[in-house]
């Protein structure tokens, strides 16, 4: 029996994280009134010149940087020329011959079960500008500029993944460090982090690589999977039936779950690529890539290892915070003010996180900025709130995230009661009324603590401070004899 | 019309109000038009409302050489509100919906411009017969192009409807036809002049350039428009000069002595017409008795020129024009069938561009091709460099580079339309200076009284534009009356 296996190279688009686009200064903003943002040099008027835009190079190389590449300290901007309505000068600006990052390479996840991990090849990253989108309307195509010229990174991988896991894998690794670094905000669903996967089979011990087809705008980790999984299996049945693959252009049909073909490579562009003569090579000093390089963030792997060490954290809390960076920041704004930070993750993934979903604010909404959380989780902290009531004044507080919380807790009586004359009235209560309980943990059951202390609290209307009823319930039980 | 000199002294010292001399610019530029076919569109209405707005800023205390002198502009330079065309049916009915860079800052001199001259489709042409509106005639000899493919420029300031005019410069479309009509034309260094609002015909070597009635006309102009400009990003941040107020300082001292000018070799042996061979002889004498020594030097790739321009040029343009697509800007194909994309683009691309342009973009498509990128445009982008490292070693020693602008005065109309390659011989002189980037000026030269006018090519260093304007105008003073006899 013929053993194949897959040759898998995946090519990234990335939009970059600027303000403006990449060769102009109108802003960018894809959800507007069609054709809203655009003006002379993104409608490619006659006349109109290209500037690059400088933010679009920052993040570039950082992309660099974050996907180990080499920076290349000269670049060049190149024409792709091809006829289409969603590309008004008739032609693509992008990086052909010199691109602005070279070599550089992705740890990856290869196997599901263990979690071993592979070096996979990254070939090139350039930058490029997106083109405007079209609009089927009945009989009639509208064209949409406002996406033309919004900068792109194209992350070009080397043909080294072998499994439609690993591509996934691949996707979501590329995917995490571009959002870590800043350089994309790689929504997936507006399509600004989106692939394109090349893939070919052979006999197991061949070296040499079979024909490839390539599957066009896959916008999801999962579609990815999915989408090679069925085009090795299409290509494998095509082989295995006497067939031969022929090179060409294939869609992702999500609802049908197929590749389907696009167009052949006999109808294939020959795209002309020569040097832009609008722009002038693109010079980068040696000394503001390094600043660039000093500046960067954490990349996730070290941001892993800090997590846990230093924050002690588990794998699951540090994985989490790694993918929704916005809550990383938060808590991080929340341990700089000097919450624990162990208590501070727990508080925001679970309290302020769930509360968020109940009430349908997306995090951005949230209404309290760090250090009005940090000033209440510092209440809880020093032991003056529980967790209870801290919880209920956050959502309080998300209602009215003006007002003053110390007149909060005053007004509610909520001041947290740890003299030992009154503990000591709600414990005696309490001992009075259990003594089954008491009993049990005098004989070494120290299970029944936690009862006995809700009791305790559930007298004391939450009021009495956990700690010291706890001390006090062991001083009293324990000690009595 | 006066020279812009005589111009500028009238407006400057109130002899005459810029309502005045626009009515009489106005007048004569139909007058031109009726006779040479120069002007695609004469703007009436707003020159007259500009020269009173001027007028009424120089009755305030404005005195700016500019302020209210009238002026032409080529179709290929956007003027907000007025149709620009490129000289092509596609743009027939395009209004430009932004001001270039260049019209922007003659705006803010105050200068008043009167229309929109004619011009070689995309100024592809050197004998102004590529236009949709049809040929324009010499004002010299109608029955002669005025050159291209600035020929409705030249042929607008010579003559006299304007004293000032701005051209586009690619491989000599500025100083053909300024030496075919009489005038003066510069070609400024690449990246002197934004190129923002010229519509793009080889981007790496198009120059919008002034073209004048005297050579302190162009020297004004420029003054007006050169400099940085942050919306191209090829135009260069070397400070440009006062170029009209320091020709001016410089007039009464400057002196060809100790300067030198060499004869390149491989323009030496170019053949000829007679009458340029003789003054290009007369001028080699009146350099040497006016104290400038001349040697002969080797550009040794400037041979390859044409084949270089044609190829860099052909490409460029073939990408340029791209966005002619009948779909976005340009006029689509009327269709009463149901078109698919493909026909929509090649009908109105084949309908409404001329013969000429279409030939260049096939040509260029030709060199960018895969398979003969490497034999074509790579190659002749090396052939460029090593032109440019030519000019670069012979300016380590000499000040001036010299030739004739063109092999030949002006032709007959019709006489060369059905041979490309005689057509495109007729910019030998100028391609070199256009391939290196450096600037270059054509002036009018008449010291052996040529029958039809002869222009000498002056080439300097990079951004030394102010040693090529002072060279011309001193020999126009030098040679008071000799040199003007037809304007």
């Amino acid at each position: 029996m013929v053993i194949y296996e897959a040759v898998i190279g995946l090519e990234v688009h990335a939009q970059l994280l600027t303000k403006s686009k990449i060769f102009c200064s109108v802003e960018i903003d894809n959800r507007s009134e069609p054709n809203s943002h655009v003006g002379v040099v993104s409608a490619g008027l006659p006349g109109s010149l290209p500037v690059l835009n400088r933010h679009a190079v920052e993040l570039a190389v950082r992309a660099g940087i974050a996907c180990h590449c080499e920076i290349n300290l000269d670049s060049r901007f190149d024409r792709k020329n091809y006829f289409y309505p969603d590309l008004p000068k008739g032609y693509q600006i992008t990086q052909f011959e010199h691109p602005i990052c070279g070599e550089g390479f992705l740890d990856i996840v290869s196997d599901e079960k263990t979690g071993a991990k592979r070096r996979v090849r990254i070939q090139r990253i350039h930058m490029e500008e997106d083109a405007g989108q079209l609009m089927h309307v009945a009989s009639s195509t509208l064209v949409n500029l406002n996406r033309a010229g919004t900068p792109l990174i194209e992350v070009v991988g080397h043909p080294d993944l072998r499994t439609p896991f690993e591509a996934k894998s691949y996707l979501k690794v590329l995917h995490s460090l571009l959002v870590h670094a800043a350089v994309s905000d790689g929504d997936l669903e507006e399509g600004n982090f989106r692939c394109d996967a090349n893939v070919s089979i052979r006999k197991v011990g061949d070296t040499k690589l079979g024909t490839r087809t390539e599957i066009k705008n896959v916008n999801s980790f999962r579609f990815v999977e999915q989408a090679i999984e069925y085009e090795i299996a299409r290509q494998i049945a095509v082989v295995e039936a006497g067939g031969r693959i022929v090179q060409e252009t294939r869609g992702w049909d999500s609802a049908a779950s197929k590749t389907f073909t696009m167009r052949t490579k006999e109808d294939a562009d020959d795209y002309r690529y020569f040097p832009d003569p609008d722009l002038p090579p693109l010079k980068l000093e040696a000394a503001w890539v390094k600043s660039l390089r000093e500046s960067m963030p954490e990349l996730p792997d070290a941001l892993m290892l800090t997590l846990q060490n230093e924050w002690g954290l588990g794998s699951d809390e540090a994985e989490l915070l790694i993918q929704q960076r916005q809550w990383l920041f938060y808590c991080e704004k929340l341990v700089a003010d000097g919450v624990e930070p162990k208590a501070a993750v727990s508080f925001v993934l679970t309290e302020l996180v769930g509360e968020l979903n109940h009430v349908g604010l997306s995090f951005s909404q949230n209404p309290l900025n760090p250090s009005q959380l940090s000033q209440l989780l510092k209440k809880t902290q020093s032991g003056s709130l529980s967790r209870r009531q801290s919880k209920e004044l956050m959502i309080w507080w998300m209602g009215e995230p003006n007002a003053d919380l110390d007149k909060k807790i005053e007004a509610e009586g909520w001041v947290q009661v740890d003299s030992s004359e009154a503990l000591g009235v709600w414990v005696d209560q309490v001992i009075q009324a259990h003594p089954e309980q008491v009993q049990d943990f005098k004989d070494g059951k120290d299970k029944i603590l936690p009862f006995l202390m809700g009791q305790v609290m559930k007298t004391s209307k939450g009021k009495a401070h956990p700690q010291r009823v706890s001390e006090m319930l062991i001083a009293k039980i324990r000690c009595k004899d | 019309m006066p020279k812009f000199s005589k111009a500028r002294e009238l407006l400057q010292s109130k002899s005459i109000s810029s309502l005045e001399l626009t009515q009489e610019s106005l007048a004569a530029s139909k007058k031109a038009h009726a006779e040479l076919n120069c002007y695609y569109e004469i703007c009436e209405d707003t020159a007259l409302g500009e020269a009173r707005s001027a007028d009424e800023l120089r009755s305030r205390g404005e005195n700016g050489p500019l302020l209210g002198v009238p002026y032409a502009l080529k179709d290929l330079i956007l003027a907000k509100g007025f149709k620009c065309t490129a000289g092509s049916k596609i743009l027939e009915n395009f209004v430009a919906p932004y001001d270039a860079h260049v019209v922007e800052k003659l705006q803010r001199a105050g200068a008043v411009l009167v229309g929109k001259t004619s011009m070689d489709e995309f100024g592809m042409g050197s004998s102004n017969e590529n236009s949709f509106r049809g040929p324009v005639r010499n004002p010299v000899d109608s029955s002669c192009s005025p050159g291209g493919s600035s020929g409705g420029s030249a042929a607008a300031v010579a003559s006299g409807s304007v004293s000032l005019a701005l051209g586009t410069d690619t491989g000599g479309s500025i100083r053909q036809p300024a030496s075919f009509c009489g005038i003066v034309g510069l070609k400024p260094t690449y990246g002197r002049v934004s190129r923002y609002g010229l519509m793009a015909f080889a981007s790496s070597l198009d120059q919008i350039g002034p073209m004048a009635s005297d050579a302190e006309g162009c020297a004004f102009l420029l003054e007006a428009f050169a400099g940085k400009d942050d919306r191209d990003a090829t135009s260069s941040s070397t400070p440009s000069l006062a170029y009209g107020q320091e020709l001016l300082r410089q007039r009464s001292s400057w002196s060809w002595k100790g300067k030198k000018v060499a004869l390149p070799r491989e323009l030496l042996n170019l053949s000829y017409e007679d009458e340029v061979s003789k003054e290009f002889a007369a001028f080699r004498d009146y350099l040497s008795k006016e104290g400038a020594q001349l040697v002969e030097l080797d550009l040794p790739h400037v041979s390859h020129s044409l084949a270089t321009y044609y190829l860099i040029c052909t490409s460029e343009a073939s990408s340029n024009l791209s966005r002619y697509d009948g779909v976005h800007v340009g006029k689509r194909a009327a269709s009463e069938e149901n078109l698919s994309l493909d026909q929509i683009y090649a009908k109105s691309r084949g309908q409404n561009f001329g013969l000429e342009v279409r030939t260049r973009i096939l040509l260029g498509t030709y060199a960018l091709s895969s398979g003969y990128y490497d034999a074509y445009y790579r190659r002749a982008a090396q052939a460029r460099r090593m032109i440019y490292n030519d000019f670069k070693k012979s300016f380590q020693s000499v000040d001036f580079l010299l030739s004739p602008t063109s092999p030949e005065t002006a032709f007959a109309l019709g006489s060369k339309t059905s041979d490309p390659l005689k057509m495109y011989a007729s910019d030998l002189c100028t391609l070199p200076a256009s391939l290196a980037g450096v600037p270059a000026i054509s002036f009018p030269s008449s010291l052996s009284s040529p029958s039809r006018p002869v222009g000498m090519q002056l080439m300097a260093p990079w951004f030394s534009e102010m040693s090529l304007l002072s060279a011309a105008d001193h020999y126009s003073h030098s040679c008071e009356g000799a040199s003007d006899g037809h304007i």
